[in-house]
């Protein structure tokens, strides 16, 4: 469990755009009647998503007031569920995994340069473009270590192409979401073992590859 | 080894197009009408004798599950749920399938639905997912678009999907958790019984399975379940998606027959271990949740349920971590006792309280900075947690560190001594003083 509080500073007043409207309430329509609450964390989640990833206390209130739910039930959602973040995170949110398959591939190197470069964890850096966190898996580990940027999986980091990463970003340079080194998934580097028949070992040449993605 | 023509998942890697076309070229949506005119008990009859374990964790026999659903009522329709919820550490193959092999899934619900009467099927992802679920929801509007799924569609079982997440919390994994959260609360697990069988989502009939078994349906019905049997050994059928991940050379997910030997595995797929094999240390075989098992007993293990329940641990997901002699293995698992603590959803006292504790003690194991008697109290208080709570987090906090006792307990003591042995400012803490 983790500790988690609202924000001091907060917004005076949140609304979705017309556009996150719409979208709200077509995901309403997905339950049936009289159980919209089921709703609450897409909705957040667009709410975080529309506030610079992060959610304030109006928009709790907002939610919770569509949905016809009392305050505390969404608050509880909001604090119970660590991807809502209760604090202003930088431009670019980092979340870096940093349990046991992505620590055994070196994610101390990467915690070290976000340690060097950004600063402690949860503290915007000066530029505002950064803020980090440790958090628990994110589900890629045949491609640890990795980090989540917003909400974008970047792999196969080590210290040297997450530098280059956060420079790029920094800089304001497109850059390659997923592997960084090349990989297209979660295939073995270099050539494939299986599904040869179908692609090649490369992946690339077979019968079945897609050859409309490069 | 497997052959291609035997592998369900023909785009596992995403090197072919995932979009409808490309899935009907690889056989998916084939004559799934034809598969629905066979009937309900033809599909779960089937389903059991392929001996299909469910792909989430506890290896039950899907078919039964699917038995357990009672007759439709109007009055209280029933629900597939899909545990999308992919947070065991060690674990990526759910992920792979929805943004790769996305349609094998949607026809799995269509026909998994179909088989306990549900009309409506939502698939819980993780929240961190975000392209997964993107990708996943553009291929359900594929599959509308086509007429495949909906209220009028081609397959002649009025069919609505859906797809919903979750915001990082890997209790929603646990299938009442699921529920719970998907009906808008906090994730905290319900008391079983009533099971979701019979008081589920809203309150109606539910099963909740994971991706991979549900995806898997559809090819074992059109093969046949001889096919899907014909894999593995005995009351381990079929094929699995491994996903090795730690000091291999390539980690990486693959299809291979239940029951591989763990050598054959890791050779032929993964590169070898880093080092070579004397250089394993030991491995945790079916993601964090498990017991690790060191490496003389693991090497020419076969891979599968019973042959890894009989070395005191377990397949779980198959998510095979791997860690070779350069690894603090009590600093390993002291991480793994960090994300149960973190990941407690605090509802019962042993599991919200014994968390915590566990990785403090192990912290200062860490350093050597405990006593040895400690040790055998860490293992009384981990028997105190597990069994002793609502779902099995407590459980699964407790056995990897009961894990590392079993088998490293000379390492924790090596430590202990070491410390000691070097005069340090600070007493040793005779318990852990938090």
């Amino acid at each position: 469990m983790s500790v988690r509080r609202l924000a001091e500073e907060q917004p005076a007043s949140f609304e979705f755009t017309p556009e996150n409207l719409a979208w709200v309430n077509k995901q309403i329509a997905k339950y049936p009647e009289g159980r919209q609450a089921s709703a609450v964390i897409p909705l957040l989640w667009q709410a975080q998503k529309q506030h610079n990833y992060w959610l304030p206390k109006p928009a709790i209130e907002k939610v919770a007031e569509i949905l016809d739910m009392p305050y505390i039930r969404v608050l509880e959602i909001a604090t119970f569920y660590t991807m809502f973040n209760l604090e202003p995170v930088g431009r670019y949110f980092i979340q870096m995994c940093g349990t046991t398959p992505c620590m055994l591939r070196g994610s101390d190197d990467i915690k070290a340069v976000l340690q060097r470069r950004v600063g402690d964890q949860r503290k915007v850096s000066a530029d505002g473009n950064f803020a980090w966190l440790e958090v628990e898996c994110l589900g890629a580990c045949c491609n640890a270590p990795m980090v989540q940027i917003n909400d974008d999986y970047y792999e196969d980091l080590s210290a040297e192409n997450f530098e280059k990463l956060l420079d790029d970003l920094a800089a304001g340079r497109p850059v390659k979401v997923g592997s960084q080194t090349g990989r297209r998934t979660s295939e073995p580097a270099g050539k494939l073992t299986t599904l040869t028949s179908l692609y090649g070992e490369d992946g690339r040449s077979g019968p079945a590859s897609d050859k409309t993605q490069a | 080894m497997l052959d291609d023509k035997d592998r369900i998942f023909t785009n596992l890697y995403g090197y072919g197009d995932w979009g409808l076309k490309g899935a009907m070229a690889r056989g998916a949506w084939d004559n799934t009408k034809g598969l629905i005119e066979k009937g309900k008990d033809w599909i779960i009859e089937e389903m059991k004798a392929s001996g299909l374990r469910g792909r989430g964790g506890a290896g039950f026999p899907t078919g039964l599950k699917w038995s357990f659903m009672p007759k439709p009522d109007p009055l209280r329709p029933s629900y597939l749920v899909v545990n999308a919820d992919e947070s065991e550490p060690g674990t990526c193959k759910d992920r792979e399938i929805m943004r790769n092999d996305p349609h094998l899934l949607i026809e799995g619900c269509m026909i998994a639905s179909f088989a306990m009467g549900a009309h409506a099927c939502y698939v819980y992802l993780r929240g961190e997912y975000i392209l997964e679920r993107e990708r996943l929801q553009a291929a359900v509007d594929q599959a509308y678009e086509a007429g495949l799924v909906g209220k009028n569609n081609k397959n002649g079982w009025p069919f609505d999907i859906y797809v919903h997440h979750g915001a990082g919390a890997y209790i929603c994994g646990e299938e009442t958790a699921l529920l719970e959260s998907l009906e808008g609360k906090k994730g905290m697990p319900r008391l079983k019984p009533p099971f979701p069988a019979n008081m589920g989502l809203y309150g109606c009939p539910t099963t909740v399975n994971n991706v991979e078994s549900i995806a898997v349906a559809p090819t074992i019905l059109r093969r046949g379940a001889a096919w899907f049997s014909s894999f593995g050994a005995k009351n381990n059928a079929g094929t699995k998606l491994f996903c090795v991940s730690g000091h291999v050379n390539t980690p990486c997910n693959v299809e291979e027959a239940m029951s591989l030997p763990f050598r054959e595995l890791i050779d032929r797929h993964c590169g070898g271990i880093r080092g070579g094999w004397d250089n394993l240390l030991a491995v945790i075989p079916g993601g964090s949740s498990v017991p690790c098992v060191p490496a003389h007993e693991i090497i020419d293990a076969a891979m599968d349920f019973d042959t890894l329940r009989g070395l005191k641990s377990g397949l779980g997901t198959a998510a095979v971590i791997v860690l070779d002699k350069s690894t603090d293995i009590v600093r390993a698992i002291t991480r793994i006792s960090y994300f149960y603590k973190h990941e407690s959803c605090g509802q019962c006292t042993p599991c919200r309280e014994g968390t915590g504790w566990m990785w403090r003690v192990l912290t200062r194991m860490c350093e050597g900075r405990a006593q040895k008697r400690e040790i055998d109290m860490l293992l009384e208080v981990s028997t105190q947690i597990e069994g002793h709570t609502i779902c099995a987090l407590g459980d699964a906090a407790a056995w990897p560190v009961q894990g590392l006792i079993r088998h490293f307990r000379h390492e924790i003591e090596k430590r202990i001594d070491d410390y000691s042995a070097n005069p340090h400012s600070d007493t040793v803490a005779p318990l852990a003083a938090e």
